[in-house]
């Protein structure tokens, strides 16, 4: 069996990889990617703490089905929006809406 | 009973709600029969109230009771309420009279008088506002009301005397006739709220025997024992403190110096607010808190004698020498006035126990008498001169002179209503002054020749006025250019109707008064509200007479001739004396030095400093504070999304840690 020492390391790899890769990189799409990895990081720890916590319950692994439908949905609307701001500013890079605080 | 009377103080405010707001589409005519019809209704109003409360009832015990129609709270404030009614007793009633009949009067003369002015129904809707206000002071319930409509008159004088207010000095003597004003109600005010607070109440209802109508709020009790208790000095201040407004506006000395720049206005105006009704105010409060002070500060009713006498004098003295003829006229109106506060002054403690007693308080009556004689013959006389004025298109003496030929009716009514201030018997001045002077005898010799002494100025300046406008050197120069003509008749009937009442009145109290009967003004107005019948001290009333007749003789010795040579050589001999009284002994002069270079600039000026640098500076402190941490925030908001998320990420770490510590 592995250790769940290892799931919670892929986690916190993944969760700051995918921090590292919002805060550093300027295409939208790939700070989307980024977001989704935090999720998934989110989704490995809720399934290995619910498996080495509670055995016979099932609470976080319904937990980590809720947040992928989440992120699927908010995969598209972000999708839909990056489209929309590419059709405006003909970019996608995040420099390219700073006008948006406006 | 009496419920009628609301409209007397309802429809001149419908009429100046009316003309206020559609009186610019109207023609003029429209517009000040609106006025007038109105103002005719109230005065009708005010004689059928006059006649049912004076006639139509029974006196209770001799004496003539209060009723309250009407009376609503106001504005509660704990155990104060400021209430808003109609009050009705004698006097109240007497200045219904006074104020509808003059009022009624001015709106008919200004009907000639306005004729084809701009503003015409501007000028209405403000006599409306000033009626109104005026009744609603004279039959307040309370001391608090009494103060509203006190402000109110102000205001509608303020408008009225800034009627032409293309012209600077009328601006000018607007302005300094509401600043001086307001300066003296700040006095009042603090007496009002001085009074309320020891007393618990505002309300006239000083013996608690005023009779309440159906469905009005009752008075609350004052409690005039507990102010004693509280010292002895806390009524007579408050009283004191009301004084003062008083005197401000009825232009005592030395608070008088708005009232002959107030003659900027149209005359009409200055004589309805400015001679009959606005600045008596002042001597009808002191009526209506008459009981107070004979109770509770005879003493400082002196101040009340003093201040008046000096003002008397002086403005008689200052109407000597003065040119213009409205100038005459408003300092003799500020002695007239003087004369009145006199003979309230002079009031003295009754005999016997009795607080009001009708033969020591002699004085109330003459006060109240000389108010309603003076409103009509100073009003003809204010409304003369304004015909003077019409025809020669100027206010001053020297380009008149010789009148009489073209103007005789203004000429005979301005010749009866100078006799009638002159106090010459049959004319109605005659019977007030004479009671002024006995009841200034009674209190003291002193005042009472110096009281006949200006009395005797008084004959003498107002026929050195008569003769300057009708006889004299006639201005042929200035009339051949300009013929004068008699006014039109909307003019000079009002000065009939006013001379008809000097000389009706004047006659009947004069018999009355010799021949000691009823029913003469006593019986309706006196200070114990019984029936008092007056009878004239021969020897005081002879006296003032021959004094009165010398002085007349004197004016038209020295100024009815073509040439005046004692007049040229008296100005030769004390050209001084003359140029003082001609500047009116530098009284404005004084004042502006005391508000200028005194108050201006040694309180004003570190006021104004510690305004704009101490208050200001902490509010423009706090301001620029927020500005500095905007402006050093502002390059957060990046609209850079990383950025963001850093920060965001920063503030997490950094909440976790610090909720870890704790």
């Amino acid at each position: 069996m592995i250790p769940v020492e290892c799931y919670f390391a892929l986690s916190a790899l993944l969760f700051f990889i995918g921090v590292y890769g919002f805060t550093t990189r300027r295409n939208l799409i790939a700070m989307l990617i980024s977001v989704e990895l935090v999720l998934n990081a989110v989704d490995i720890n809720f399934a290995a703490i619910n498996r080495l916590l509670y055995p016979e319950g099932m609470e976080g692994m319904f937990m980590t089905l809720f947040v992928i439908g989440v992120a699927a949905a908010e995969s598209a609307v972000a999708i839909a929006i990056i489209i929309n701001v590419y059709r405006k500013f003909k970019s996608d890079s995040v420099e390219a809406i700073q006008n948006m605080k406006r | 009973m009496f419920s009628y009377t609301i409209f007397i103080m309802l429809l001149p405010l419908l009429s100046f709600i009316v003309l206020g707001l559609a009186g610019m589409k109207m023609q003029h005519k429209v517009a000040g029969l609106i006025g007038t019809c109105s103002l005719g209704m109230v005065t009708i109003l005010s004689y059928i109230t006059a006649f049912q409360y004076f006639f139509g009832l029974d006196r209770v015990n001799g004496v003539y009771q209060t009723f309250v129609p009407y009376n609503f709270t106001w504005l509660p404030l704990g155990n104060l309420h400021f209430d808003l009614g109609i009050l009705l007793d004698p006097i109240s009633v007497m200045m219904l009279i006074v104020i509808s009949t003059v009022s009624l009067m001015v709106h008919i003369y200004s009907f000639g008088y306005m004729h084809g002015e701009k503003g015409f129904q501007r000028y209405y809707a403000f006599l409306s506002l000033f009626t109104m206000s005026m009744l609603g002071l004279v039959l307040a319930t309370n001391i608090f009301q009494m103060y509203m409509f006190w402000e109110l008159v102000g205001v509608s004088s303020y408008l009225l005397i800034g009627f032409y207010y293309p012209l600077k000095p009328a601006i000018a003597a607007s302005k300094k006739a509401f600043i001086v004003t307001r300066f003296a109600d700040m006095f009042f005010l603090v007496g009002i709220l001085t009074f309320g607070y020891f007393v618990d109440s505002f309300s006239f209802n000083f013996a608690g025997d005023i009779v309440m109508g159906q469905g009005t709020t009752p008075f609350i009790e004052g409690n005039l024992a507990k102010a004693v208790a509280a010292g002895g000095f806390i009524i007579p201040t408050a009283l004191v403190l009301m004084f003062i407004g008083g005197a401000g506006k009825s232009a005592m000395f030395p608070l008088h110096i708005w009232l002959p720049d107030a003659m900027e206005g149209p005359t009409p105006v200055s004589a309805l607010i400015h001679a009959a009704t606005m600045v008596v105010a002042g001597v009808f409060q002191i009526a209506r808190m008459f009981p107070l002070w004979i109770e509770y500060a005879p003493q400082a009713m002196s101040i009340v004698v003093w201040v008046g006498v000096i003002t008397a004098f002086y403005a008689a003295a200052v109407a000597c020498a003065q040119s213009d003829i409205k100038r005459v006229l408003a300092f003799s109106t500020i002695s007239q006035i003087a004369f009145m506060m006199v003979a309230l002054g002079v009031s003295l403690p009754g005999h016997h126990g009795a607080i009001l007693d009708n033969h020591a308080q002699l004085g109330y009556m003459a006060g109240m008498f000389h108010l309603f004689t003076h409103a009509m013959f100073k009003a003809c006389l204010f409304l003369g001169a304004g015909c003077i004025i019409h025809a020669v298109h100027s206010n001053e003496m020297a380009l008149m002179g010789g009148l009489r030929k073209y103007m005789p009716i203004t000429h005979i009514t301005f010749l009866i209503s100078c006799l009638a201030i002159a106090g010459i018997p049959f004319f109605s001045g005659f019977s007030s002054k004479d009671e002024i002077i006995t009841a200034c005898m009674e209190y003291s010799p002193v005042v009472g020749w110096i009281m006949t002494g200006i009395a005797a100025m008084t004959a003498f300046y107002m026929f050195r006025l008569y003769y300057g406008i009708f006889w004299g050197t006639e201005n042929k120069e200035a009339h051949a250019h300009h013929t004068p003509h008699e006014a039109p008749l909307t003019m000079t009937i009002p000065l009939i109707v006013l001379t008809v009442i000097t000389v009706g009145v004047g006659v009947y109290t004069t018999i009355a008064g010799f021949a000691e009967w009823g029913g003469s003004f006593g019986s309706f107005v006196s200070a114990a509200g019984t029936d008092y019948t007056i009878h004239f001290n021969i020897q005081i009333a002879a006296t003032s007479t021959v004094i009165a007749i010398l002085s007349i003789c004197l004016a038209t010795y020295i100024y009815k001739g073509e040439q005046q040579p004692i007049a040229d050589r008296l100005y030769a001999t004390f050209p001084k004396l003359h140029r003082a009284a001609y500047k009116r002994f530098y009284q404005d002069e004084i004042w502006q030095y005391v508000t200028h270079r005194i108050i201006f600039r040694l309180v004003s000026t570190p006021i104004a400093w510690f305004d704009r640098h101490v208050v200001d500076g902490t509010f423009n402190f706090l301001a620029w504070g927020a500005n500095e941490a905007g402006e050093s925030i502002r390059s957060w908001q990046s609209g850079d999304v990383r950025q963001y998320a850093v920060w965001f990420i920063t503030g997490t770490v950094a909440l976790t840690l610090i909720l870890l510590c704790i």
